[in-house]
């Protein structure tokens, strides 16, 4: 097994509701190398986005630890989480999750105003990532004025712009039709062959997972082979 | 800053939401700086008295009378220099809608007891001439279009009939908080006209007005005076005038205290309006946030997005609320001339309000800042919007 550039290492997941305890991950390991396309499948209630989450860096395991391209993710601080969540980490969520009163060009700028880039430099990624989804003529609408296909283009420029080091998608095509979950699956597949990004994607349709290099499903808080 | 524009923005999203609670945030700002300014008025009339005035009145209470024989064991007293003497006239003009002071008064001692009343050295004869002659402020005159030559026919109550004045003349005020508001005529025309149908009731004087040469020495006259009349059957209270219109004014500080309570209420619905505003957005915006989190956005991003909504729209009110204070308090100074005459909004009031306004922007973001802060991401993503 080549290099991986995500780790998850025996981790186990438990929310706590009022006294209750909710197992939701057990003792799971993953690797995923660098440049590889990972689709994650399973019924409703599994923990697909429970492990999106962790690997992302938005939430914490209730043990074991997650490393990516080197870093522990699980020991860093909540602002050095942050601050590495900003660096490394693209995310496309199910309901595009737009700020409505930012235009396209605003919302794909985001995630720049953190870093200390200019703003001829930022217009600069901000235009070459709206090119790369194809909406270089819908720069100026608010997400209002787009189609729910165009307002995930939107959303996966945001996660590009800042040439992370993977790409975390959860059901990126649930909330689209045919046509636009297709071509915002083209557009997932070009950046993953064109621009070698890592993508994990969590999704429902089997088509979206076909175009994954490889599928892991997870089943009761345990993951099988495809 | 970078982020001042989704502030801006988000300040806007809901533009009716945004319009009404700036509008109620001014309303609120307006009536705390007109109640204010009414207090503050209320109480310039004590200010403005002079130093070198003390007022004798009966120790029972001001609505006694005192002998006129008084007058001359007063100007006995060492350091007096005048004295003047004064019925409160009352009564009717028109009906009660039309309130503006009258005051019988001893003319040939007014000019010099009471020099911020300006009158022309015409006037000041025509009205010495004339018996039932009277002078006027000139804002009542403005208010009344009197002039001179008029009559003024007054229905009296205390001193019951039918009364009627010439307006001989008009005074000025010296200085600009000095009153406008009165009428003044002859007490020696009112003590004849009692003479006659009251007699039991002439000769007598509601207060006199003593004028001193040092007003260091304010303390030892008016103890001087009231020793001249202890164990008498109208024993008397001399104070400063200052001190008398304190008393007067403090009649009704019953009203003035529900006044400054009121002020504060309103303080506090600027505080509802707001929080109320803060609290439905930050609710709104839970999901949003939690989108910013996961970009990486940090708490104290959280908090400047927040605090600056916050306060924008409270500052945007305050702003509004001062501005429309103005016109509504010159409004507001037409319609009381004769019951204030000094209604000016004073600098540190429209102060006091953009304060409150900026505190109340302050707090109203604790709350909801404090929600979008200790929130998980992964559950504010689970937020449905
Ligand atoms: N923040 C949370 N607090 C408490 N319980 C949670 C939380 N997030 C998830 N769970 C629970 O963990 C389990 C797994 O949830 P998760 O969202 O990871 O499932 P999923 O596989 O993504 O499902 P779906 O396909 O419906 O999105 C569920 O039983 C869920 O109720
Ligand atoms: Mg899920």
């Amino acid at each position: 097994m080549p290099d991986s550039i995500v780790e998850v290492k025996n981790v186990s997941k438990i929310y706590k509701r009022d006294t209750m305890d909710i197992p939701v991950l057990q003792n799971l390991s993953l690797g995923v190398p660098e440049g590889e396309f990972l689709a994650l499948m399973g019924p409703s209630g599994s923990g697909k986005t429970t492990l999106l989450n962790l690997i992302a860096g938005i939430d914490r395991p209730s043990s074991g630890s997650i490393n990516i391209a080197g870093t522990d993710i699980s020991t860093l601080s909540e602002s050095a989480l942050a601050k590495w969540r900003s660096r490394h980490v693209g995310f496309v969520f199910q309901f595009y999750n737009l700020i409505p009163v930012l235009t396209a060009y605003e919302n794909v700028e985001l995630p720049l105003l953190l870093t200390d880039l200019s703003k001829a430099d930022r217009k600069k990624h901000v235009e070459t990532a709206l090119g790369v989804v194809g909406l270089s003529d819908r720069i100026h609408h608010y997400p209002k004025q787009l189609s729910g296909g165009q307002e995930q283009r939107v959303a996966i420029a945001r996660a590009i712009v800042t040439d992370p080091t993977i790409i975390v998608a959860d059901e990126p095509t649930g909330d689209l039709d045919r046509k636009s979950a297709e071509d915002v699956l083209a557009l997932l597949e070009q950046l993953n062959q064109e621009f070698k990004k890592t993508i994990v994607m969590v999704t429902h349709d089997p088509a979206a997972a076909e175009k994954a290099h490889k599928t892991r499903h997870l089943d009761k808080g345990e993951l099988s082979m495809n | 800053m970078k982020i001042a524009k989704l502030i801006f923005r988000n300040v806007f999203r809901h533009k009716l939401r945004a319009a009404l609670t700036i509008l109620g945030v001014a309303i609120a700002v307006m009536a705390f700086g007109l109640l204010r300014t009414l207090v503050t008025s209320w109480y310039s009339g004590a200010n403005s008295a002079a130093p070198d005035r003390l007022v004798t009145r009966n120790s029972v209470s001001f609505i006694f009378p005192l002998p006129l024989s008084y007058r001359d064991q007063i100007l006995r007293v060492p350091g007096v220099k005048n004295v003047n003497y004064s019925n409160w006239f009352g009564g009717q003009y028109i009906d009660k809608q039309h309130f503006f002071a009258r005051i019988a008064t001893d003319a040939n001692t007014f000019q010099t007891v009471y020099p911020e009343y300006l009158l022309s050295p015409d006037q000041a004869s025509a009205w010495m001439k004339d018996r039932s002659g009277c002078i006027v402020g000139q804002k009542l005159a403005d208010q009344y279009h009197f002039k001179i030559g008029d009559v003024i026919t007054i229905v009296g109550d205390i001193f019951p009939g039918n009364w009627q004045f010439v307006v001989r003349g008009i005074y000025h005020g010296k200085e600009k908080s000095t009153e406008e508001s009165t009428m003044y005529f002859q007490w020696d025309y009112l003590n004849e006209q009692v003479l006659k149908t009251m007699p039991t009731r002439a000769n007598k004087v509601g207060w006199y007005t003593v004028q001193i040469q040092n007003p260091n020495d304010a303390a030892r006259v008016s103890e001087a005076v009231d020793a001249l009349f202890t164990n008498s059957d109208n024993e008397t209270k001399t104070e400063t005038e200052k001190a008398f219109q304190a008393g007067f004014i403090s009649m009704s500080s019953a009203i003035i205290t529900s006044l400054q309570i009121v002020s504060y209420v309103i303080i506090g619905i600027i505080f509802l309006v707001l929080a109320n505003t803060m609290i439905m957005t930050a609710r709104e915006r839970i999901r949003e946030y939690a989108v910013l989190k996961t970009l990486g956005f940090t708490g104290q991003h959280l908090m400047i997005l927040i605090f600056g909504e916050s306060l924008s729209i409270a500052i945007l009110g305050g702003v509004v609320g001062i501005l429309i204070t103005f016109p509504m308090a010159a409004g507001f100074a037409k319609g009381m001339e004769s019951f204030i005459p000094q209604f000016i909004v004073e600098p540190s009031t429209l102060i006091i309000a953009g304060i409150f306004a900026v505190v109340v922007g302050i707090i109203s973001a604790i709350f909801p800042a404090n929600r979008a802060l200790s929130m998980k991401i992964v559950d504010g993503l689970r937020q449905v919007g």
